[in-house]
């Protein structure tokens, strides 16, 4: 009788520990990957360092899923990227391309990219990141006036206008400083 | 021997004149002659260096992201990302890769001017900047 109860209040806690991850995946992934990585996997190309990085923030691969940078990273698209020039020569791209192929957010086993990937599975895939439906919800409670209305943010799409560790891939909730707002958490 | 004096001498004379160029600057302006342009022309990349065209509605030069004070850096008219500055005076990485100077010419020559330069246009320019 005793060793039921026991039992019982375990699984009770382990059902509640698992709820909130179940929003976004199922609750057998997020069992059978406890110990993966969190986050987003880090760049480790140095020419996708370069050639994104020099005009922007080097969106890491895994917060888009295949789909997207499947339509991003083509030489015609390029041509056109939200407005910009971004041509990049044939093995630039080949290498640029397959390193975000390799690494997009459903190839990832990063629990973040993951949950991209799953935020992202049905429908037409966005090409941009502000779009994705997961990062849009992630950003919903923060006031106006602390992005768009802040002249040292200005948009979501400049990560690491606060989030501090982006470059390594970390956007956990810990490591964001919105400029000009210390105390955005209150 | 006389020979060898004189390459040394020849090299030396391009030592001697300070950050006027570099192993990718001269290849380039070879390469610019031989596909046609003629004689560079500082003053007209000077010039060419404010002069805006109106793309996709905005008022567009090489200025309006690299600025015209060289050893400041610029900043990228949409993303606000901070560029290095253009002069080799404080920027020693500018003008070394003969293929990031002929991206960078076609990508901002097309976002400036909705057209990529011409060969005369690129060593206008490319005098000019060396000389910064």
């Amino acid at each position: 009788m005793h060793m039921k109860i026991k039992s019982m209040i375990l699984l009770v806690a382990l059902l509640g520990a698992t709820g909130a991850a179940q929003a976004e995946e199922s609750v057998w992934t997020w069992l059978g990957t406890i110990w993966r990585q969190n986050e987003v996997n880090p760049v480790s190309n140095a020419a996708w360092q370069e050639e994104c990085g020099s005009c922007h923030f080097a969106y890491q691969p895994g917060l888009l899923p295949t789909q997207s940078w499947e339509k991003l990273l083509d030489a015609k698209a390029l041509e056109d990227h939200f407005g910009e020039n971004a041509e990049l020569d044939a093995d630039t791209l080949k290498e640029v391309r397959d390193f975000a192929l390799e690494n997009a957010a459903d190839k990832s086993w990063y629990k973040r990219a993951r949950k991209i990937a799953k935020a992202t599975e049905n429908g037409e895939a966005s090409l941009r990141i502000t779009e994705v439906r997961y990062i849009k919800r992630k950003h919903h409670e923060i006031p106006e006036k602390m992005i768009k209305g802040n002249k040292d943010v200005k948009s979501l799409s400049y990560c690491d206008a606060c989030h501090t560790q982006a470059k390594k891939g970390v956007f956990d909730e810990d490591t964001v400083r919105i400029p000009n707002y210390p105390d955005w958490e209150d | 021997m006389k020979r060898l004096t004189a390459m040394l001498m020849v090299l030396g004379l391009f030592a001697a004149v300070p950050a006027a160029a570099t192993p990718a600057s001269d290849t380039l302006l070879v390469k610019y002659q031989s596909d046609g342009a003629g004689k560079p022309d500082a003053a007209k990349g000077k010039k060419d260096w404010t002069r805006e065209e109106v793309v996709d509605g905005e008022k567009m030069s090489c200025a309006t992201c690299h600025g015209t004070d060289f050893s400041k850096p610029g900043k990228h008219h949409k993303t606000g990302k901070v560029i290095e500055p253009m002069s080799m005076k404080v920027n020693a990485e500018r003008f070394t890769d003969v293929k990031k100077i002929e991206k960078w010419f076609k990508r901002n020559c097309k976002d400036a001017w909705g057209r990529e330069c011409t060969v005369q246009e690129k060593a206008d320019f490319l005098t000019f900047l060396l000389a910064q």
